[in-house]
C-alpha cells in the first residue's frame, strides 16, 4: 500500500467520522412565543362551505367550477389546490344515529402555520418565513419555483401553480395576514355560523380546547391535533373520532426540520468541514507533488 | 503511452445524426414546457412536485458526474500521475454532466428566470440552498480546470483563452483541491435533501445517514463511471482500450464500494426494516434490484482479478455500479416518494423522458465535438491503427 493510499483513507477517514459526529443538542426552536392561532372544532362543523366561500373573496380567488352552495362536492376527498386555500371534506367515521344511519364529520383543511415549519426550513431563498404573529408568509419576490417546500411539508398543503408558464406561485393559505395586521380574525373564522373556528392567542385555544375536552369527554377524542404534531401548529383541532379516520396525515411529534438542520449545521456552521478537507487536500497534494509515482500494475 | 490530442475521425457518424434526432424531440418538449407551463408538459402535481428532472437528470447527474472529481483527486491531489490519461476526458464529463444539471433545474423550477435569486437570498437551513450553490461554484470550478485543455487547442488563437491560462497555472492546485472539497458537500447534502421528509419516504431508503451514503456512494461510482465512459468512447472511435489504467482503478471501487456496502447494510440491520425488502411491492422489488445487482453483485466480481483484467467483464461490473447508483437516486426520489395524500402515483410523462433523452444526447453530442477538436483523448493517430 503506497502513501497516497494510506492518504486518501485517512482523508476518507476523517470526513466519515466528522459526518458521524452530529451532536443532538446543537438545534433549537426558533419558534414564536405566544403566536395568534384558531382552533377547529369539528364536532360543531355542518360542512356548509362559508369559510371556502369567505377564503376565496378575502384572497381574490378564482371563482370555483361549482358554486359553493353545490353541497356535491363533498363526494369527493378534495385537497387545497392553486385556486383554493382551504377546503371541507365529508368523513363518515362510523358513528350512528339513533335510527341507525352514518353520522358525518366535517374537516376544513388549510396550512397548519407549524411552530418550527418545514416548509421555511426547507426553501432555498427564504421566500416563505414564520412570523412572530404566527403567520406562515410566502413572499414571493424570493421565490425560484423549486417547490421544495412542497417536498418537505409533512401536512402536505402549498400547491403550485402548474399551468402558468412563466409566473408561478406557491399557494397556500396565508392566514389572512393583511386581516391580522388590522387587527381583524382570518376570513373562514369571522364567517363561521357555527363558531366551528375559533381565532385567538395560541395559548388560549390550547386551553379552551383542554377545557372542551375535559368537560365533555364522551363528545371529544382526547387529543389536540397540532398541539404537538410536527413539534406543534398553529392551527389546532379537536374531533369526536381518532384523527386517522378524518383524513389527518400521520405527523412525527418532533419539529421536522430538527433532524436535516442538526446535519447541515454539524457539517458546514462557519465552513468547518470544508475549510478542514480543503486544508488536509492542499497539503497531501504539496507533500506527494514531488513524488515520482507510477501505476499500480497487477 | 499517447498524449492527449484531438481526435482525427470523421465527425458526422450515424450515431452522431441519431444524437442530433433526440436533441430535436427533446428541444420541442422544452419549447412545449416554456409555453404552456409545467402542468401541460409534465405529470408533476401538488402530491408529486418532483420527477424525473429533478430525481434523474439532477440527483442522478450530480453522482454520475463523481469521475471528474475523484479521479483529479487520484491524478492530482494523490500525485497517481499515471491516472491522467483519463483525468481528462472525467473532467470533460463532469464538465458537460453539471453543466446539463444546472440545465435540468433551469428547466424544472417554475420561475426559471429567478435563477439567480440563491446567490444572494440565503437560507442556511436549506440542503438545497447548500446543494444549488456548490452546484453554482462547483461548475464554475469545472471550466476554469478545462482551460488548460482549451487553451492548448486554442490558446494561440483566443488570445485571452491564452492569457487566462497563464495566469491560472500557478493557481490551479486551488481549483483542483476546491472541487474535491466542494464535490464533497453538495454531494452528501444531495442526500440530506430527502432527511426533512420522513413521513412521505419508505422506510427501506429514509435514514439519518442518508447524507453519508450519498457520499460514499459518489466516491464509489466515479471510477466505474469512468470505466464505463472510456470503454464506451475507446470502442466508438475505435482508440486503444486503455486497459493498463482502467485495471488498477477498479482496485479502489473495491474498498469505497465495500464501505457503502458494509454501511447501507448495517443500516438497514440496525432501523430493522431489511424484512421490508421482501414484501413484494414496486418499493421493494426495486430495492433488491437497486443493491442486490447495483452493489452486492459488482462489489463480488470486482473481488477477482479475471474481472478486473478482462475488458468486457470490467464494463459489465462498472456498468453494474453505475446503474445502480442511477437506480438509488430514482428510488431516493421517486420510488419512494410516497405522500399520504397521493391518489395518483407519478410516473413521467412524454415531454419529461423526451427532454431528458434529448440532454443526454447533448452531452453525448458536445463530448463528441469537443474530443473531435481538444485535446482530451489520449488518441494514437489513425494511421497508427492497425485494423
Amino acid at each position: 500500500m503506497s502513501i497516497a493510499r494510506r492518504q486518501f483513507l485517512k482523508t476518507a477517514g476523517l470526513g466519515i467520522a466528522a459526518m458521524a459526529a452530529t451532536p443532538a443538542h446543537a438545534w433549537e426552536s426558533k419558534a414564536p412565543e405566544d403566536p395568534l392561532g384558531c382552533l377547529v372544532d369539528v364536532t360543531r362543523c355542518i360542512g356548509c362551505r362559508k369559510c371556502e366561500l369567505a377564503c376565496n373573496q378575502v384572497n381574490k380567488l378564482p371563482e370555483p367550477e361549482t358554486s359553493f352552495e353545490d353541497m356535491r362536492v363533498l363526494d369527493t376527498k378534495r385537497r387545497p389546490t392553486a385556486g383554493s386555500y382551504t377546503v371541507v371534506n365529508r368523513y363518515y367515521p362510523g358513528q350512528l344515529t339513533e335510527r341507525g344511519e352514518l353520522v358525518p364529520s366535517f374537516v376544513k383543511i388549510q396550512c397548519m402555520h407549524c411552530q418550527d415549519p418545514a416548509c421555511v426550513s426547507a426553501c432555498v431563498t427564504g421566500a416563505l418565513s414564520k412570523k412572530e404573529n404566527g403567520t406562515v408568509h410566502y413572499d414571493v419576490g424570493k421565490c425560484i419555483g423549486c417547490r421544495y417546500c412542497m417536498v418537505a411539508c409533512p401536512f402536505e398543503i402549498p400547491a403550485y401553480d402548474f399551468h402558468n408558464p412563466l409566473t408561478p406561485q406557491v399557494r397556500k393559505c396565508t392566514f389572512c395576514l393583511e386581516r391580522l395586521e388590522d387587527g381583524k380574525m382570518p376570513g373562514c373564522a369571522s364567517i363561521c355560523p357555527t363558531e366551528a373556528i375559533t381565532f385567538g392567542k395560541r395559548s388560549t385555544l390550547l386551553k379552551l380546547a383542554r377545557e372542551r375536552i375535559d368537560n365533555d369527554p364522551s363528545r371529544y377524542e382526547n387529543h389536540i391535533y397540532g398541539e404537538h404534531e410536527g413539534g406543534g401548529t398553529s392551527w389546532l383541532y379537536v374531533a369526536g373520532t381518532p384523527f386517522a379516520k378524518l383524513g389527518f396525515p400521520r405527523v412525527p411529534l418532533e419539529p421536522l426540520p430538527r433532524r436535516s438542520e442538526t446535519i447541515q449545521h454539524a457539517l458546514f456552521s462557519y465552513l468547518w468541514s470544508p475549510a478542514l478537507l480543503f486544508g488536509g487536500l492542499a497539503l497531501t497534494m504539496k507533500m506527494l507533488s514531488g513524488e515520482k509515482s507510477h501505476p499500480d500494475k497487477e | 503511452m499517447h498524449h492527449p490530442r484531438p481526435i482525427d475521425r470523421p465527425f458526422w457518424s450515424p450515431g452522431v445524426l441519431v444524437l442530433l434526432a433526440f436533441m430535436l424531440a427533446g428541444g420541442a418538449a422544452l419549447m412545449v414546457r416554456f409555453i404552456f407551463g409545467l402542468g401541460y408538459a409534465t405529470n408533476l402535481s401538488n402530491t408529486n412536485p418532483w420527477g424525473i428532472w429533478i430525481g434523474m437528470d439532477v440527483a442522478s447527474g450530480v453522482a454520475l458526474a463523481a469521475g471528474g472529481f475523484t479521479t483529479a483527486a487520484l491524478a492530482h491531489i494523490f500525485g497517481r500521475h499515471a491516472y491522467e490519461a483519463v483525468t481528462r476526458p472525467a473532467l470533460l464529463t463532469a464538465a458537460l454532466g453539471y453543466t446539463f444539471v444546472a440545465f435540468a433545474v433551469f428547466v424544472d423550477i417554475g420561475r426559471s428566470w429567478a435563477i439567480w435569486k440563491p446567490v444572494f437570498f440565503h437560507n442556511y437551513n436549506s440542503a438545497l440552498f447548500e446543494v444549488a450553490m456548490c452546484v453554482m461554484i462547483y461548475l464554475s470550478v469545472l471550466w476554469i480546470e478545462m482551460i488548460p485543455i482549451l487553451a492548448e487547442k486554442w490558446g494561440t488563437k483566443i488570445k485571452v483563452l491564452g492569457w487566462f491560462n497563464r495566469k491560472l497555472s500557478s493557481f490551479m492546485w486551488i481549483f483542483i483541491v476546491l472541487g474535491v472539497v466542494l464535490s464533497c458537500m453538495h454531494q452528501s447534502s444531495l442526500g440530506t435533501l430527502m432527511v426533512i421528509a420522513p413521513t412521505k419516504v419508505h422506510a427501506l431508503w429514509y435514514t439519518p445517514f442518508l447524507p453519508l451514503l450519498f457520499l460514499l456512494s459518489a466516491f464509489s461510482v466515479g471510477y466505474p463511471m469512468v470505466i464505463v465512459e472510456t470503454n464506451l468512447a475507446t470502442t466508438s472511435l475505435g482508440l486503444s482500450s486503455e486497459m493498463e489504467v482502467l485495471a488498477p482503478l477498479s482496485r479502489f471501487t473495491i474498498i469505497t464500494l465495500g464501505l457503502y456496502m458494509a454501511l447501507k447494510l448495517w443500516d438497514l440491520l440496525h432501523r430493522g426494516v431489511l424484512s421490508l425488502a421482501f414484501d413484494g411491492t414496486l418499493a421493494a422489488n426495486s430495492f433488491l434490484a437497486e443493491v442486490g445487482l447495483g452493489v452486492i453483485l459488482p462489489w463480488t466480481l470486482l473481488l477477482f482479478p479475471a474481472v478486473r483484467r478482462s475488458r468486457r467483464r470490467l464494463f459489465f461490473a462498472a456498468l453494474l455500479i453505475v446503474g445502480g447508483v442511477l437506480l438509488n437516486r430514482v428510488n431516493v426520489f421517486l420510488v419512494a416518494y410516497t405522500p399520504q395524500t397521493g391518489t395518483i402515483p407519478y410516473f413521467p410523462s412524454i415531454g419529461e423522458i423526451l427532454v431528458t433523452a434529448g440532454a443526454v444526447a447533448a452531452i453525448m453530442f458536445l463530448y463528441r465535438t469537443l474530443v473531435t477538436f481538444a485535446p482530451v483523448l489520449s488518441a494514437p493517430k489513425q494511421e497508427e491503427m492497425t485494423r
